[in-house]
């Protein structure tokens, strides 16, 4: 491979991949390939057997020699008893309806503060950006036993609001927010104020269109964050009905015992909705990650 | 929550519109308050309070019942300092995070390279080495207790085809810790390598073809161009990956349970078990903000570090 490519490729223009007259197969690139196959390959076993495993029978499942090639087949058989036995369709209930609560505060708040600290000279704004900067380094795991003593006296543990009303501000969307909003020129607003138009208004029907793209980005991180945390929900929520699935099936390890059929089924359910959101949005999350780095919480 | 916005940040429009400047800047104040109270409230509520409280509670002697309560002065500080199991705990993360960190990074940055050679199948590589990211920890630890089962797991069953003997991943204490590793490395590294990946595509062509010209080959290129224009990125994602793996608890936690006696156990976890298990409430709180200090420090010396750097 000549330099030439070599300059290309980091530069991703990807569409065309070697120079024009230059053997694509040649030795190094084939070598190349091969080692990214054989990684990509171990990155997705363990994956890969955890869907083997769901659609064996228990008894197959529990036998110690590893197989492809189960005498009792293939079935959905797990799948059928997780969902029809256990307690996944009310965990998954409960993480959605959470993490969509999160999700719709936590933007909303965001893009409210972040748009007052872009473009509102308020008093207290110098003292309050401070310390969103400063609560940025605070890890969320050192408060948990203040908290949970809070969430006590306000007789939120085991709700769903003690869940969601802790996670729904983001101090480092606030910034990714604000730092857009920056970007946005003030003419755009200032002529829809010179008709008269509030700030809200502005806020709303100018600003806020312009900023789809970031919007959707911060919102989708946020959801994967939420739908995904465990210790917050894991500490506040007792009762089994209220838990998410992340909680839940932390308990259920343990409370299906040998049933390793059924407990690869319920991890495959639980990671399915991710999945399926990344197929959906892959390129604001790869962009979203690349741009801001954030989503590193 | 629009229409309780709506009405006070109009009434403070109209006034601009119709008074001077004094009222016009008390108009502001209002416009920015309003705007910015939503996400204030519950900052202030949910970090705030229990970031203070929590220090309060550090110098009390506080428990569940409540016996023992009321100011202690730096009495938990001064056990922690002696606590042996808080300093295990502590060593183990500080294990934890060097043997974390280095494949993270090294080995994120050789997956960048290689997916950005431009081979076919891009989005097969990317996908591979992410998707693991995008998992809750419940699911991740489970995929990895069944591929580590001592009897039943993938890894010693392959392991026994070739003859070798089996390895009792995470009841071995000389072995747990790596496994939380290997874990940890699968289940992150996707953050790491998108990083790198956009870095790599932002170096200038030019810089290439210069060096070309001056007859430099692929392997000098690496390390004379592709790596230093990977300073700040490599800089970033350090930084990110220590504070990230200091903080490290809930796969730990699923996966050993801190075990085989206390090897795995790290500080975030010692701080659940003295608030929650050991219902030690305000000595939790002491083991938090000796640990935050910790963290402080550390995010000090990486940006001054940095800073250094960008200066020289």
């Amino acid at each position: 491979m000549s330099t030439y490519t070599l300059a290309r490729n980091l530069r991703g223009t990807v569409k065309q991949t070697h120079k024009p007259g230059e053997n694509p197969w040649s030795v190094s690139r084939i070598a190349a390939l091969l080692v990214l196959a054989v990684l990509a390959a171990t990155w997705l076993v363990p994956f890969a057997w955890a869907v083997v495993t769901s659609l064996k029978s228990e008894a197959d499942a529990g036998a110690s020699q590893i197989t492809l090639n189960p005498p009792d087949g293939f079935s959905f058989d797990a799948y059928r008893k997780v969902l029809s036995a256990g307690d996944i369709p009310s965990w998954a209930w409960n993480s959605l309806i959470t993490s969509v609560a999160i999700t719709l505060i936590t933007v909303a708040t965001s893009a409210l503060a972040g748009y007052a600290f872009s473009r509102v000279n308020f008093k207290g704004k110098r003292w309050l950006y401070a310390a969103i900067i400063a609560a940025i380094i605070i890890p969320p795991q050192l408060l948990i036993v203040p908290l949970f003593r809070q969430m006590l006296a306000f007789n939120l543990v085991d709700t769903y609001w003690g869940i969601i009303l802790p996670q729904s501000f983001a101090p480092a969307m606030v910034l990714i927010l604000k730092r857009f909003f920056d970007q946005i020129p003030v003419e755009l607003e200032e002529a829809a104020r010179v008709d008269g138009a509030g700030r809200l208004r502005v806020f709303w029907s100018i600003v806020l269109p312009l900023s789809r793209p970031i919007l959707a980005a911060v919102a989708i991180f946020v959801f994967i964050g939420a739908w995904n945390n465990f210790l917050w929900p894991f500490i506040v929520t007792t009762d089994a009905h209220l838990m998410t699935l992340p909680v839940g099936l932390q308990t259920v390890k343990s409370a299906y015992g040998l049933q390793y059929a059924q407990n690869m089924a319920s991890a495959i359910l639980a990671a399915l909705p991710l999945v399926v959101v990344f197929l959906f949005f892959q390129r604001q999350i790869i962009k979203g990650i690349a741009t801001t780095g954030f989503g590193g919480q | 929550m629009t229409t309780a916005i709506d009405t006070p940040a109009t009434a403070a429009e109209k006034e601009v519109s119709a008074q001077g400047k004094a009222r016009a800047k008390r108009g502001e104040n209002l416009t920015g308050w309003t705007f910015a109270a939503p996400f204030a409230v519950l900052f202030g509520l949910f970090l705030v309070v229990p970031a203070l409280y929590g220090l309060y509670l550090s110098f009390t002697g506080e428990t569940l019942t409540g016996s023992g309560s009321g100011l202690v002065g730096f009495a938990n500080y001064a056990d922690a300092l002696r606590d042996p199991d808080m300093w295990k705990s502590l060593g183990n993360t500080l294990w934890f995070t060097a043997l974390s960190t280095i494949p993270l990074v090294v080995l994120s940055l050789a997956l960048a390279l290689l997916v950005n050679l431009g081979l076919p199948g891009r989005w097969l590589w990317r996908l591979s080495f992410f998707l693991p990211y995008l998992l809750a920890s419940t699911v991740v630890v489970m995929f990895w207790s069944w591929m580590y089962n001592p009897t039943l797991g993938l890894i010693n069953g392959v392991l026994a085809k070739f003859g070798a003997a089996p390895v009792a991943w995470l009841q071995d204490p000389k072995v747990a810790m790596i496994s939380v590793v290997i874990t940890t490395l699968w289940w992150t590294i996707g953050f790491n390598f998108l990083l790198y990946l956009a870095a790599l595509q932002n170096i200038p062509e030019q810089q290439f073809e210069a060096a070309a010209i001056d007859g430099a080959g692929k392997w000098r290129q690496l390390f004379s161009i592709v790596i230093p224009q990977l300073t700040p990125t490599t800089a970033l994602i350090v930084t990110l990956q220590i504070l990230a793996s200091l903080k490290v608890f809930d796969q730990i936690y699923m996966l050993t349970n801190g075990g085989p006696a206390g090897k795995t156990r790290s500080i975030v976890q010692y701080i659940y078990e003295s608030g929650f298990t050991g219902y030690r409430f305000g000595y939790s709180s002491a083991i938090s903000y000796l640990f935050f200090a910790l963290i402080v420090l550390v995010s000090l010396a990486q940006y001054k570090l940095i800073n250094r750097r960008s200066a020289a």
